[in-house]
């Protein structure tokens, strides 16, 4: 067991090299916020990354911002709300749904995890953001791709290969993002006490709008009761609008209440980091599916499970809390969704984590193209082993 | 170009391979055959190039795209995709001896989902086909290349499309949820959904501006977007290039993104106001084009500070639209940016760099040096707001050693852009026009892993060969490891 902490490159080159000779795998880690996120590794070795760190270049008018891999997402906010800007793809943290005690999580942990909070739904993921990387691959080679301009059709997107790798393909040491200017103001329409179907029925019916809604979500049971949130950003004079315009137009969804900015930040940082359902020991699921698809999904699982829920982009992601089924719930989850989307397992005790496929089972063709993938950038499967998939 | 020498026996043997496809395809004039009617597919849009293809298959349904490339991964033969040939950069040139695969039959919308916000459709529909599908409802799809009415949703997809509002709505990857594709061997995917999350491998991603070297896409689903209520654009007349640039950047600078922001030089507006006679300022050095989109309350504001703004960035004309014909005028121009140079030089040449905002000055500066040079003229539109800059070089291909001198000029263009921290395509791809110059931006190092990333797909190298990268590696040479067991040991590093 040896832990490895390089900093600069010619050194992680070295490092990853020898582990590919020796087909010694290494655990990739970071900040550490998402160790317990994906499969449960025993690599004999650990790579730490954080010697990759800090921002190389923010150009704020170009809309682009370059760090180090391992640069602590509260430095890159900081950076970025002094220039009134931001992440527009609004990561969640989940350090404590997680039960992770790391200090904070980093700029290439979000982008290796491809996360997204409520903005997904206008703005994207991680993946939509990241446009250049510098990275070593599995086979010790250090490679960049894509570049530092928002706009850039030059080669494969191998970027979008890396987001949501898990570390899997390549050690990243070096991101470009684009980053966007951040809401002058944002209102949250909010209707009391709907139903699964009359609250997706709401958020659809708000997403149809022409109000430009960046974020959908539905809480079912605060203080006992649900709460359907719809969110506009922008421009003072243009939320104001905006509010009082979807008011009207659902209002057969009943009268709603418009949350000012620190209450709609309140809220949407609740739903960003799965707060509502982080207590207790309950295996959580994350569960994407066409936003239609969801109150049957939620029927069909609650016949066979005891769960909690909250729903974001507007119906079309779907967090569980299970208690008590003995595979964390993956049979009834999975059968419920019929491979229309896919649920990932984000928290379990570790035994049940190494039990149950975290990510959804892919088809076999998918499979064997995706083995051949790793093995493109990673031949001796060093990198984070196991982590999406058995022995990859 | 250099491309790889054809093959004599494969040319050979084409009556035959046409008579075994034939027997794959149900649709009799699934084959083409004949000399004259495989004569139309000999080039796409950058008609400098042109080769006749060995066959051209039009194949109807998914199983026959398999059946097709199955039979042709089996018997060694090359395939290149085809949607509708509007392609910048040769993508879709023939290969003597390679097959056509064009997805013209594709032509249906399969299914409208406005609840959740999405279309089905096949990948030989029209840009704007879709947009036109699902209109009447209010509903549009985002991206939006010049080209909307000819290029097909397969072509968007292969070469990440983008259009006048992709600042703010993305390009065809931030837009496309699913898609259906034929791996070279003959094997059915399907990747994403209606759903926005994919798990596992980005694949959908890798494949979106793959330029049909990875398979051939059979089925797309789309995100549309719900229409925004208003719509005005701003015309901004400024007396010299810096003072635009200097204006965009601060119009994002204030945090406004607009839903399209486009500039032209000066000789770029004049063959447009000669052609189109939009009422551009004739008199200013660099015009700019802003469009504000959204709820009129949001729209009515940013007017007004982005007009601000272009004061203080000493804009020597402003107008606003005030009317939807209005709007349409200003655009007229801008959309007419390509025929109305084709009116004023026998032909012209367009380059595709995307470089940092701030560079633009300097490029064009740069650019009119080259322009002296080598005694050609150039007009330049550009995407402003993400920065992708269009030089259309005049040039006449009727005079001797004037094509050559073109794309040297334009290969210049590139690496200067390149140098200053720009890239070589924002959006018209690669293809075998800018393919030896991707060792301006990526070492061989770079290079083989993307490669390796197609071994992935087409182990064989037969899908769209000759386009993308410079040198063509075996997959076995490029899957080889250069480790000796034993002697490389872990270095001498502090351990925990
Ligand atoms: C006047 C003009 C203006 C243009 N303006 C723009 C613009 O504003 N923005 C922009 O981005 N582009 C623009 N283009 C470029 C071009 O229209 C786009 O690249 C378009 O996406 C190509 O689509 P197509 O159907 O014509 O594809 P083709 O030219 O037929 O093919 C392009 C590439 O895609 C591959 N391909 C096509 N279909 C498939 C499929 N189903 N599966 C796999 N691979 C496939 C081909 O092999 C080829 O490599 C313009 C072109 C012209 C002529």
């Amino acid at each position: 067991m040896s832990r490895f902490r390089p900093t600069d490159e010619k050194q992680l080159v070295d490092i990853v090299a020898a582990a590919v000779a020796g087909e010694q795998p290494l655990e990739v880690v970071a900040g550490g916020s998402k160790r317990g996120l994906g499969r449960p590794l025993q690599l004999p070795h650990t790579l730490d990354v954080t010697g990759f760190s800090g921002i190389r270049q923010y150009e704020p008018e170009e809309l682009v911002l370059t760090a180090g891999a391992a640069t602590p997402l509260t430095e890159i906010e900081r950076a970025l709300t002094a220039r009134r800007q931001m992440l527009a793809f609004e990561p969640g943290d989940w350090r404590a749904p997680l039960g992770s005690s790391a200090t904070d999580q980093t700029l290439g942990g979000v982008i290796a995890c491809n996360l997204a909070g409520p903005r997904r739904i206008r703005q994207g993921a991680a993946r939509d953001h990241f446009l250049g990387v510098a990275a070593v691959s599995g086979r010790g080679e250090a490679f960049k791709a894509g570049g530092r301009v928002v706009k850039n059709v030059t080669g494969y997107d191998l970027c979008k290969l890396l987001a949501g790798s898990y570390g899997t393909l390549a050690v990243m040491t070096e991101v470009t993002v684009k980053v966007l200017p951040a809401p002058e103001a944002t209102r949250s329409v909010v209707f009391v006490g709907l139903d699964d179907a009359r609250a997706v029925a709401a958020m659809i019916h708000g997403l149809n709008s022409s109000h430009e809604l960046s974020g959908a979500a539905h809480l079912p049971k605060v203080d006992g009761r649900a709460r359907t949130a719809l969110r506009v950003e922008g421009p003072a004079p243009s939320v104001e609008a905006r509010s009082a315009a979807l008011c009207g137009e659902l209002k057969q969804f009943g009268a709603a209440d418009i949350l000012g900015d620190a209450d709609s930040v309140k809220l949407w940082t609740a739903v960003r980091n799965v707060d509502p359902l982080a207590a207790g020991g309950r295996a959580i699921w994350r569960v994407s599916l066409a936003p239609t698809g969801a109150p049957a999904f939620l029927a069909a699982v609650r016949g066979a499970l005891d769960i909690d829920y909250i729903l974001d982009w507007g119906g079309g992601l779907v967090w569980l809390a299970v208690q008590g089924a003995q595979d964390g719930g993956a049979g009834p989850i999975r059968a419920a969704l019929g491979g229309r989307g896919n649920a990932t397992l984000v928290r379990a005790p570790l035994a049940l984590r190494a039990a149950v496929p975290i990510f959804e089972p892919l088809p076999p063709a998918v499979a064997a193209l995706t083995a051949r993938v790793k093995d493109s950038f990673d031949p001796k499967r060093i990198l984070n082993r196991g982590r999406l998939y058995p022995d990859m | 170009m250099l491309m790889p020498e054809p093959d004599a026996a494969v040319i050979a043997r084409r009556s035959a391979i046409a008579t075994d496809l034939r027997r794959l395809c149900a649709a009799p004039d699934a084959v083409i055959e004949s000399e004259s009617e495989r004569r139309p597919y000999e080039s796409d849009g950058l008609t400098a190039y042109h080769a006749l293809p060995l066959l051209v298959v039009l194949p109807s349904t998914t199983d026959e795209v398999s059946r097709v490339l199955a039979y042709c991964h089996d018997n060694a033969l090359k395939v290149v995709p085809r949607g509708a040939g509007t392609s910048l950069s040769g993508g879709a040139l023939p290969l003597e001896d390679g097959i056509i695969v064009g997805l013209s039959k594709f032509n249906r919308v399969l299914e409208i989902d406005f609840d959740n916000r999405c279309a089905v459709v096949q990948p030989g529909v029209t840009n704007l086909g879709i947009t036109n599908a699902v209109q009447h409802a209010g509903f549009y799809y985002a991206p939006d290349p010049s080209s909307q009415i000819a290029c097909s949703i397969g072509g968007n997809v292969a070469e990440n499309s983008g259009g006048v509002h992709c600042l703010k709505y993305g390009l065809t990857t931030n837009n496309v949820l699913g898609i259906e594709m034929v791996l070279m061997d003959g094997t059915v995917l399907r990747l994403g959904g209606k759903h926005l999350d994919r798990s596992g491998y980005d694949l959908l991603g890798v494949m979106v501006g793959s330029e049909g070297l990875l398979g051939v896409v059979t089925e797309v689903t789309v995100r549309l977007l719900r229409k925004p209520t208003t719509a005005r654009a701003m015309l901004v007349g400024f007396p010299s290039n810096e003072s635009a640039g200097a204006c965009v950047a601060a119009i994002i600078g204030a945090g406004i993104i607009p839903g399209g922001m486009e500039m032209m030089d000066k000789p770029a507006i004049r063959a447009v106001e000669d052609f189109v006679h939009a009422g551009y300022p004739l008199d200013v050095e660099a015009l700019l084009i802003v469009e504000l989109d959204g709820p009129p309350a949001e729209v009515d504001h940013l007017i007004g500070r982005v007009e601000q703004i272009a004061r203080q960035c000493s804009a020597v004309s402003v107008r606003v639209s005030n009317s939807e014909e209005e709007r349409l005028v200003f655009w007229a121009g801008r959309k007419a940016a390509f025929p109305a140079v084709g009116r004023i030089s026998p032909d012209y040449y367009c380059v595709d760099p995307t470089i940092p905002r701030a560079k633009l000055p300097d490029v064009l500066k740069h650019m009119a040096e080259l322009s002296k040079k080598y005694g050609l003229r150039v007009a330049n539109v550009f995407h402003a707001g993400d920065g992708n800059l269009h030089p259309l070089i005049l040039y006449d291909a009727n005079k001797p050693g004037e094509l050559e001198r073109t794309e040297q000029f334009g290969a210049d263009i590139l690496k200067y852009c390149v140098e200053v921290g720009g890239c070589l395509s924002g959006e018209h791809g690669i293809g075998v026009e800018k393919r030896d110059l991707m060792g301006t931006t990526f070492n061989e190092t770079d290079l083989e892993q993307q490669q390796r990333v197609k071994c992935a797909f087409d182990p064989d190298g037969l899908l769209n060969p000759g386009k993308m990268f410079p040198q063509l590696h075996r997959c076995a040479e490029l899957s080889r490891l250069h480790v000796h067991h034993g002697q490389v040991r872990f270095p001498d590093l502090p351990r925990f």
